[in-house]
């Protein structure tokens, strides 16, 4: 194929996901709701992404797009320089939303295996015996080494995301697609398992982006938090983060005066979000917040 | 506290008392009714209860109503005088099981059927707009009515080697019945997975079968078993009725017609293939239940939500 049209500029090559001039309008009973306008947005191999917002604002359905669960109005979604179509016919993405969506006739090896199983061509996907040491390592690794062989019904909540995040990471995706994966979870699971999640993405090296609409999770994970205000739903800001590199983000950090600096930092964007007219250009707003050393 | 290490304690119904408990209730049911009957016997007027010229309820004379215990001691008993007549239990036995096979084939044709249509309609949302309506109507078609039809088309169908048997009418009419709550069962079955469980599919870029097998098969079990369990009581039921409007002879329902005939000679012994056709529906009903068993992995949904 020519690379002269699937990928524009050298940038996009090299970049995870590349989102230019998306708008995205659902036609509704009640007329069109404008989910997304004008929404730009660039997240490199290897980097860690939040979009934060209030409800509505389309996290969601920003992710969506990239995933091709839905598609555009307008503009252009790639994944590693593919329109996100063939990213998703390439297996490039894992995927894990607020709800688990395990099979519950699955054990957790069976519901970690489910993707390998789909995709025999893919990595560990050959045979039975590939298929299950690749599942025993992953079980390892979420930490559930005597639960392989229990069925969803049997575990607790935290314990159903940790085999979602696994199944996503089953086939070493180079992009993890997560909206609100810890949102149904009480806060202590929950920073255990953002710690987790770090540990993995630095161990994978695959970029994320992560749906949130908690604050300090945002800043704790991401080197990157984008904000983005409803009616219609655009990128109020994109703030970065400079929390050292994942592998050594600790819970430490969370008392960290750079941390609650930081997490003022999004606060304040979040609150000024509201009205569209005079919003300041994402750039200028990340150098202001004084967030370049 | 925290649900990080600890699992859930599985909300499970103690099956073991439970199952104790429905078989007390069972045959406390047939007790009651043994003795419902035989109390209506005993203390109801000779000629029955008659409201406004109808007979609401019948004349407890042995004729009409023989005792339970007479029979139960009448199954025991040959079926006629002959020295080489076989006890009556044996023979409504036999029929029972002549029965129980075209109505199974019956039932088999019925899941084909039925499952196909679902996948139709699954598939293609324009079809199920446009067959569930005519599958709908196609029960309202009175069974009686149907049976002779079918019978008389099926003695011109000849394909070279393979003639139409009689029995194959009775299987047909038995399938008639039974693919309809396999249709609606299965539809429903099929479409019963999450936007969660199809958008994960869609996104492993699964094709249409594959998310068959791997997610809408599996998930429309617990719809499917009550389906099954109703498409086997309708197949015997249409197996019964069949046999008797098309007279087909071997089978229970020839025995009910036969043996009713000889009531007024032998009362107690009409009662037999009444009791076989029970035992009937038992059993199908009961294979249905094993076949719940072998599956109940993918029961785990009900016991959940
Ligand atoms: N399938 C859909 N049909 C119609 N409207 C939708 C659909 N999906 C999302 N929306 C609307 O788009 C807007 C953004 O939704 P969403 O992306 O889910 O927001 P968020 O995830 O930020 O809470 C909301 O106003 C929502 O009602
Ligand atoms: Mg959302």
């Amino acid at each position: 194929m020519t690379s002269a049209d699937s990928t524009p500029r050298d940038a996009a090559r090299d970049a995870a996901v590349t989102i230019a001039n998306v708008d995205k309008t659902f036609a509704t009973r009640e007329g069109e709701v404008h989910a997304l306008k004008d929404v730009s947005l660039t997240v490199a191999a290897g980097e860690f992404v939040s979009l934060i917002g209030p409800s509505g604002c389309g996290k969601s359905t920003l992710l969506r797009l990239v995933a091709d669960l839905d598609q555009p109005t307008a503009g252009a979604v790639r994944v590693f320089g593919k329109p996100a179509r063939q990213a998703r016919v390439d297996q490039d993405y894992g995927i894990a939303f607020q709800q688990s969506g395990l099979l519950p006739w699955r054990t957790v090896r069976g519901n970690i295996e489910l993707p390998l199983e789909l995709h025999r061509d893919g990595p560990h996907g050959a045979d039975a015996a590939s298929r299950r040491s690749r599942a025993a390592e992953l079980i390892e690794l979420v930490g559930l080494g005597e639960f392989a062989e229990k069925y969803p019904d049997q575990l607790s909540g935290g314990m159903q995301q940790r085999v979602a995040i696994a199944r996503a990471i089953a086939e070493k995706p180079n992009l993890l697609l997560m909206d609100e994966p810890f949102g149904a979870l009480d806060e202590m699971t929950r920073e255990y398992l953002q710690s987790e999640l770090l540990r993995i993405a630095a161990e994978t090296g695959a970029a994320v982006v992560f749906v949130t609409h908690s604050i300090p999770e945002a800043v704790y994970l991401s080197d990157r938090v984008v904000v983005m205000s409803p009616r219609p739903g655009r990128i109020e800001a994109i703030i970065d983060m400079k929390l050292g590199a994942t592998e050594q983000r600790t819970d430490a950090i969370r008392e960290d005066v750079a941390f609650f600096e930081m997490v003022t930092a999004v606060r304040e964007s979040l609150h000024r979000g509201s009205p569209p007219t005079g919003s300041i250009p994402a750039r200028d707003l990340a150098a202001r917040e004084g967030r370049s050393a | 506290m925290t649900d990080i290490g600890e699992p859930q304690p599985r909300k499970k119904p103690q099956r073991g008392s439970s199952r104790v408990r429905m078989g007390v209730y069972g045959v406390a049911g047939i007790l009651l009714l043994v003795a419902v009957w035989e109390l209506y016997k005993w203390l109801g007027p000779t000629g029955g209860v008659v409201l406004w010229g109808t007979r609401v309820l019948p004349r407890t004379s042995d004729l009409a109503m023989p005792h339970v215990w007479d029979m139960i001691v009448r199954m025991a008993e040959p079926v006629t005088r002959a020295a080489s007549a076989n006890p009556l239990w044996l023979q409504v036995a036999l029929a029972a099981l002549v029965t129980l096979g075209i109505a199974a084939v019956g039932w088999l044709v019925g899941i084909v059927v039925g499952i196909g249509l679902a996948l139709v309609m699954q598939r293609w949302r324009l079809a199920e707009s446009a067959v569930l309506p005519w599958v709908i109507l196609s029960q309202t078609i009175p069974l009686i009515a149907f049976a002779p039809v079918v019978r008389s088309w099926g003695s011109r169908i000849e394909i070279g080697a393979f003639a139409w048997q009689d029995w194959m009418s009775v299987a047909l009419i038995a399938s008639y019945l039974a693919f309809f709550p396999v249709a609606v069962g299965a539809l429903r079955g099929l479409q019963s997975p999450d936007t969660i469980h199809t958008e994960l599919m869609h996104s492993y870029a699964a094709s249409w079968w594959t998310t068959m097998r791997k997610l809408r098969f599996p998930a429309a079990v617990p719809y499917l078993l009550p389906a099954l369990r109703l498409a086997a009581a309708n197949a015997v039921i249409g197996a019964v009725v069949a046999e008797v409007s098309t007279g087909l002879q071997g089978g229970i329902g020839r025995l009910i017609i036969q043996y009713a005939g000889q009531a007024s000679g032998d009362p107690a012994k009409a009662w037999g293939p009444m009791f076989g056709a029970i035992a009937l529906g038992l059993v199908a009903a009961g294979s249905v239940a094993l076949l719940g068993v072998i599956l109940s992995k993918y029961r785990r949904a009900e016991a959940t939500t």
